[in-house]
């Protein structure tokens, strides 16, 4: 069995080119959207806007500037799925579409989903979406096909600036811890590691390194697993379902004595 | 922000409102007329077997709503069964693969008690059938039937509660909410149908108006219960959804049968309504929210 493999995302280096959304495209035969109509999202030089089930690489831009547009940075951030260690759409899937591999990464199965879309609810993070051309729920690979080819996924061998890191998790996170330190010691204090740890969701097959607040790229502080309310959920609903009963007894008890009366 | 805000809708509407609303009546139905069947006495089993047409008719039209709600229709036994081995395909975790086979087992159940009505009515032309509606294995075929009927009227709360969407999954309180909702709904369903066939004037029917009002009352104590939990992110209802919420659901849905349950008809008839947009709510409110990364953010 081959070690876990992954992503790792420097966020730092991107230069918002979207060569991977484009190479992603290409290899894994994903269709434009609305017919290949150009729309322009209005409101950011991005027009891609999320991850969806055509979309499994999206380079987010964030421009941060002040009032008056005299200071300002750019953050650009190259989006996919966290094939997370414990993943909630694996989870919640009914279907068993959702499998994990050898490579530690999260596939879904196009042969078996049945577009139920109760992986779009469970995703911390509203990575997956239904394809239209396929009618199921999609989702990055991993180039799952690549990687079984010994080859490495399209985004990362088309990525120009090694924002999009790709080899054994291991090793990704001896990479990352390296240039966290080296970004503090240059000067950016708010360099940090998302999802390389295992308190993550078991930790993320494909982490960042971003330069602000997880909320400022779109990631949540805290992801969870969507059982962490089952228990409590299925409890109370098992306590209404005897208060039922137990409304339904007595009431009708009361009601014949009524009667009788 | 809430982490819940940075996931993605999974497109549940009409469709799924429908169901909800259908699955919860189809339920608690079949609950109502087995105590009817059980407990009551004969002159109760017109209606008795009343709840028990609207159970099986209300599971077999959930489940045409899931399968049609489906991306592939034709793979809805994907959920029982798995598709590359034939083997059977359940997770005792994951609440819409316990769904499928309670409603496949509530199905079942409800079609034998149904069964065993129409031929006790002579409705069928094999009258041994009968016998599914007599004695011990009548009561047994009912019992489960409750059994899983009740089960189908909550589980959907815990279905959208095993997520990572806004508001579902930011409160425990979603299964026992609809729960109480099944029970007001089913009981006002019943009214309405026994009304319409003539049974309106019965004990029976005087029951169930009774029992839907002890229903109300918990149902508004889940609802409550339920806002409450949500914390801050109940901010999010405040706008044409809370509106709908106050006005529709609690206003004449709940207060307005609570305290004018007279003529039954019209109370029932707005208990439909209050548990009709409540699951309305519930699962469009939370639709439109999407945090997203990209675009301009002043610092």
């Amino acid at each position: 069995m081959p070690e876990p493999m992954g992503f790792y995302t420097d966020t730092t280096v991107c230069i918002g080119c979207k060569a991977c959304e484009v190479a992603c495209k290409e290899w894994n035969q994903l269709p434009a959207a609305g017919g290949g109509r150009r729309e322009l999202s209005g409101d950011s030089y991005d027009n891609t806007r999320r991850l969806d089930g055509t979309h499994w690489r999206h380079v987010k831009f964030i421009e941060q500037f002040s009032e008056d547009r005299s200071d300002g940075r750019w953050l650009m951030m190259s989006d996919v799925c966290k094939h997370c260690v414990r993943a909630a759409c694996l989870e919640v899937c009914p279907t068993g579409a959702i499998i994990r591999t050898e490579f530690d990464t999260v596939v879904i199965q196009a042969d078996v989903c049945n577009g139920c879309r109760m992986c779009i609810a469970a995703c911390p993070f509203g990575v997956i979406d239904i394809n239209e051309a396929s009618g199921t729920a999609q989702k990055c690979t991993l180039c799952y096909d690549r990687l079984q080819a010994g080859m490495v996924p399209a985004c990362a061998q088309a990525c120009p600036t090694q924002s999009i890191q790709f080899g054994p998790i291991r090793e990704l996170k001896e990479r990352a811890q390296r240039r966290v330190k080296q970004l503090h010691v240059l000067g950016e204090p708010r360099a940090r590691l998302y999802g390389a740890d295992e308190s993550m969701l078991g930790g993320l097959n494909s982490f960042y390194l971003i330069a602000d607040e997880p909320e400022v790229y779109g990631l949540p502080r805290d992801p969870k697993l969507p059982t962490r309310n089952l228990f409590k959920s299925a409890m109370l609903s098992t306590v209404g379902a005897a208060m039922v009963g137990l409304l339904a007894l007595v009431s009708f008890r009361k009601h014949r004595m009524d009667r009788h009366a | 922000m809430p982490d819940t805000f940075f996931t993605a809708s999974p497109h549940w509407t009409w469709w799924i409102i429908l169901y909800f609303f259908v699955g919860g009546i189809a339920g608690g139905a079949v609950m109502l007329a087995t105590l009817l069947r059980v407990l009551g006495k004969p002159e109760d089993q017109p209606i008795a077997r009343l709840g028990y047409y609207l159970g099986v008719a209300g599971v077999a039209v959930s489940g045409l709503l899931l399968t049609i709600d489906l991306e592939r229709p034709l793979r809805f036994w994907h959920m029982l069964l798995q598709s590359h081995t034939g083997r059977p395909m359940f997770k005792a975790w994951a609440p819409m693969s316990v769904g499928a086979w309670g409603l496949l087992l509530f199905g079942g159940f409800a079609f034998l008690a149904a069964a065993g009505a129409a031929a006790e009515e002579g409705r069928l032309p094999w009258p041994r059938l009968r016998l599914l509606a007599e004695g011990t294995l009548g009561r047994v075929i009912g019992v489960l039937a409750s059994g899983f009927g009740l089960f189908i009227a909550g589980y959907t709360g815990v279905l959208l509660a095993v997520s990572n969407r806004p508001i579902w999954a930011d409160s425990s309180w979603l299964g026992i909410l609809f729960l109480f909702s099944a029970a007001s709904t089913a009981a006002a369903a019943l009214l309405l149908l026994a009304t319409r066939t003539g049974h309106g004037a019965s004990a029976a029917a005087a029951w169930l108006a009774r029992f839907d009002r002890g229903a109300l009352v918990l149902e508004l104590l889940a609802l409550i219960a339920f806002v409450v939990s949500l914390g801050a992110v109940g901010r999010v209802l405040i706008g044409f959804w809370g509106v709908v919420l106050l006005v529709g659901v609690v206003g004449l849905g709940i207060l307005t049968p609570l305290l004018r349950p007279e003529p039954h008809v019209r109370a029932a008839r707005l208990v439909l309504i209050g548990g009709f947009l409540l699951r309305t709510v519930v699962l469009l409110a939370s639709a439109p929210i999407h945090a997203e990364g990209s675009g301009v953010t002043l610092r």
